[in-house]
């Protein structure tokens, strides 16, 4: 199967993983749209990239059941969602199975670490972590 | 009674702090406007025509005393003293300011109520047959598997964003008090081999396509409801429509793709999702759950306090009569409390009603009270011997309107007194239908019906289930109230049939009353109620008596 990621093009977008703000690393990504199908996804699950997930607007929520189909498809390497996604939807894509979440410099100025790391704590607080399976 | 555990009440603190820093945030430029909304939404504040709206959920219908008590303090402390109930057993408070959310959503918090995902695109507060419990047809309770469903979809974080809003009911009975089959998703517990599960109907609907739900899965076992309902709603997330907000509902989505097709979906979705909850946790949850519900112990003492009222008081024959619903316990009764007195806004009680309402549940009603869809309260476990004193007090409230079940008993919207939404006016309709039937003493002798009225197309006040259904258009700036017949919204779910041409606001109430004498000229009896006419006859008749220049021009 011919792989599809490519190296990131050189952006000044921001990781935003637990530990906070980080810039970009440069990892090999393959990047799938908000409206990728399950054939899609399972072409997907053998790279060796980090799969981006696009966020084209924060109120459009599928990339978060993207990822969660991707994890119980057995993707185990890096996801990441990319694009307008807000502070306050930090823990609901890390539940969802995202690893980290990439922003602009505009919005990471406009909400910046300190809000992202309020909600670091992700795991606590989670009605899911009592009904799912450990 | 569901009670909050550490978890609950850390989990609702949390989130009740989020909020507060939403609300600082927005001011200082970290939230754009475009970006708050939906964060205030799911936590239950819109913004309406004329002020802020919090909707507070009452999860399944089910409060305490002391959670009405804090519903009332919370009308005099921070609205105008009174809070509206809804067809979606919330309470709205229709005045409260911005900065002043947060400390409701704190004072809500410290009896176990909350706001969150009463509104916004979210799966929204789970309504469960309001005799929960208490009715004498039910094969389960309803509320474990509701509380459960709202703990599972509480902050669920793949359905935050979804394509628009999706709304759970669910029923434990046959005859179905909760209207599953106009959701988004019903359920309806069943019994199989003594097995209890559950029939799930996808893709009801009322609003501008109005939609009956169809039977997705006949037969869901406990073990499999979670990651059944939760495959479900990821598909509907995953490709429902998004380009069009009236076309966005589930419904839309069984209309575009088939049923059958939709089944293959979410049954490929399920096998993905079911090993999430391998563990049984959801299984053993439920049950925990299932102990906060066991029924109160229920007394055996005679009846004659209330036996020799009702042979020597009409008025409290006449109460009873209507209001009064058979309990399963003997000498119990279900008391539906009345919020539709003639003149007054259907569902709307003023903080003293409510503290009313709730020293006699803790007094006499094993400390609960429900909030039925159709926007009454009710003391579901009642002993017979305490009746009269509760009515005397009811009566001295105010409360004791003796009209369940009756013309005067209307759903209403908000409608354009209040809602940005609205097209026409629903309120002042549903008043002077009930003035004008208390008037003409008609009201009993017309028996059971069920008039409900919305105010635009969205039909929050499920007209298309009334038996007599009332649309309130805008018709080139005058308002225009279209009339639907023969609607119904239990187990035999059906949409109602346009009359024909809508009616003037001052045309209405005259036009309903040509309806209710035309059926009282055709009923074969007294027992024929207003709908079985309507099924025998269909309706032409009405047509017939309201139209009459047609029928002329047609000779």
């Amino acid at each position: 199967m011919k792989d599809l990621a490519a190296p990131e093009a050189p952006t000044d977008t921001i990781l935003v993983t637990d530990t906070g703000f980080c810039p970009g690393d440069g990892a090999e990504v393959l990047d799938l749209p908000a409206d990728a199908d399950r054939a899609a996804l399972a072409a997907a699950l053998t790279t060796n990239a980090t799969i981006r997930v696009a966020f084209a607007s924060f109120a459009d929520g599928r990339g978060f059941t993207l990822a969660r189909r991707l994890r119980q498809m057995g993707f185990a390497g890096r996801l990441r969602a990319s694009g307008h996604v807000l502070a306050d939807q930090y823990a609901m894509a890390r539940r969802s199975g995202f690893d980290e979440v990439e922003i602009d410099a505009a919005l990471a100025a406009r909400q910046p670490e300190e809000q992202w790391r309020a909600r670091a704590d992700w795991q606590a607080h989670d009605h899911r972590s009592r009904l799912r399976a450990g | 009674m569901y009670r909050y555990n550490e978890f609950d009440r850390d989990f609702l603190a949390e989130r009740n702090r989020q909020f507060r820093a939403q609300v600082e945030r927005r001011i200082d430029g970290s939230l754009t406007e475009e970006e708050f909304k939906p964060l205030r939404l799911m936590n239950g504040l819109y913004l309406q025509l004329h002020a802020y709206m919090l909707r507070v959920a009452i999860p399944y219908g089910t409060l305490n005393s002391a959670q009405m008590r804090q519903l009332a303090y919370l009308a005099e402390r921070w609205d105008k003293g009174y809070g509206h109930f809804t067809t979606r057993q919330n309470i709205q408070y229709n005045w409260p300011r911005l900065s002043d959310v947060p400390d409701m959503l704190d004072a809500l918090a410290e009896v176990g109520l909350h706001a969150i995902q009463t509104s916004g695109n979210t799966i929204r507060n789970v309504t469960a047959d309001h005799f929960a419990g208490a009715a004498a047809d039910e094969v389960a309770d309803p509320r474990p598997v509701a509380e459960l469903i709202r703990q599972w979809s509480t902050d669920h974080p793949e359905f935050q964003f979804m394509p628009r809003k999706f709304k759970f009911a669910i029923t434990g009975a046959p005859n179905d008090r909760a209207v599953t089959a106009a959701h988004d998703i019903g359920l309806r517990i069943v019994e199989r081999g003594g097995e209890i599960g559950y029939t799930v109907l996808v893709g009801g609907g009322l609003g501008r396509t109005p939609m009956i739900g169809k039977v997705l899965a006949e037969f869901i076992p406990a073990e499999d409801l979670l990651p059944y309902l939760e495959a479900t709603v990821a598909v509907w997330n995953a490709i429902g429509r998004r380009d069009n907000k009236f076309k966005a509902r589930i419904k839309i989505l069984v209309h575009e793709v088939g049923l059958d097709a939709l089944r293959a979906e979410v049954e490929e979705e399920f096998t993905l999702r079911k090993p999430l909850y391998a563990g049984g946790r959801d299984v053993a949850l439920l049950e925990e759950i299932a102990g906060h519900f066991a029924p109160p112990e229920f007394e055996t003492t005679p009846t004659e306090t209330y036996d020799a009222a009702y042979a020597s008081d009409p008025v409290f024959r006449s109460w009873a009569d209507t209001n009064l619903a058979p309990h399963r316990a003997d000498g119990y009764a279900i008391v539906t409390v009345s919020l539709k007195k003639q003149g007054d806004t259907p569902g709307d009680a003023t903080a003293d009603q409510m503290r009313v309402m709730a020293d006699l549940a803790e007094r006499y009603a094993h400390d609960e009270l429900r909030i039925s869809h159709e926007q009454n309260v009710i003391l579901p476990h009642v002993h017979k011997r305490h009746l009269p004193a509760i009515h005397a007090a009811l009566k001295a409230a105010g409360l004791a309107t003796a009209n369940i079940g009756l013309v005067s008993d209307i759903i209403a919207c908000p409608g354009m007194d209040y809602c940005a939404l609205a097209t026409a006016r629903s309120i002042p309709v549903a008043q002077q239908i009930a003035t004008r039937f208390d008037e003409l003493k008609l009201e009993h002798e017309i028996g059971p019906l069920k008039i409900k009225i919305s105010g635009c197309i969205n039909a929050c006040g499920h007209h298309h289930v009334g038996h007599i259904g009332i649309l309130g258009l805008d018709r080139a700036g005058v308002e225009n109230y279209q009339i639907t017949l023969g609607g119904d919204g239990t187990e035999d779910a059906v949409i109602g049939t346009r009359t024909g041409p809508g009616f003037a606001y001052d045309e209405i109430v005259g036009a309903v009353e040509t309806i209710l004498k035309t059926y009282l000229s055709l009923r074969e009896d007294p027992s024929e109620t207003f709908l079985q006419t309507c099924r025998r006859l269909g309706i032409a008749p009405f047509k017939a008596a309201l139209y009459p220049e047609a029928k002329t021009r047609a000779a």
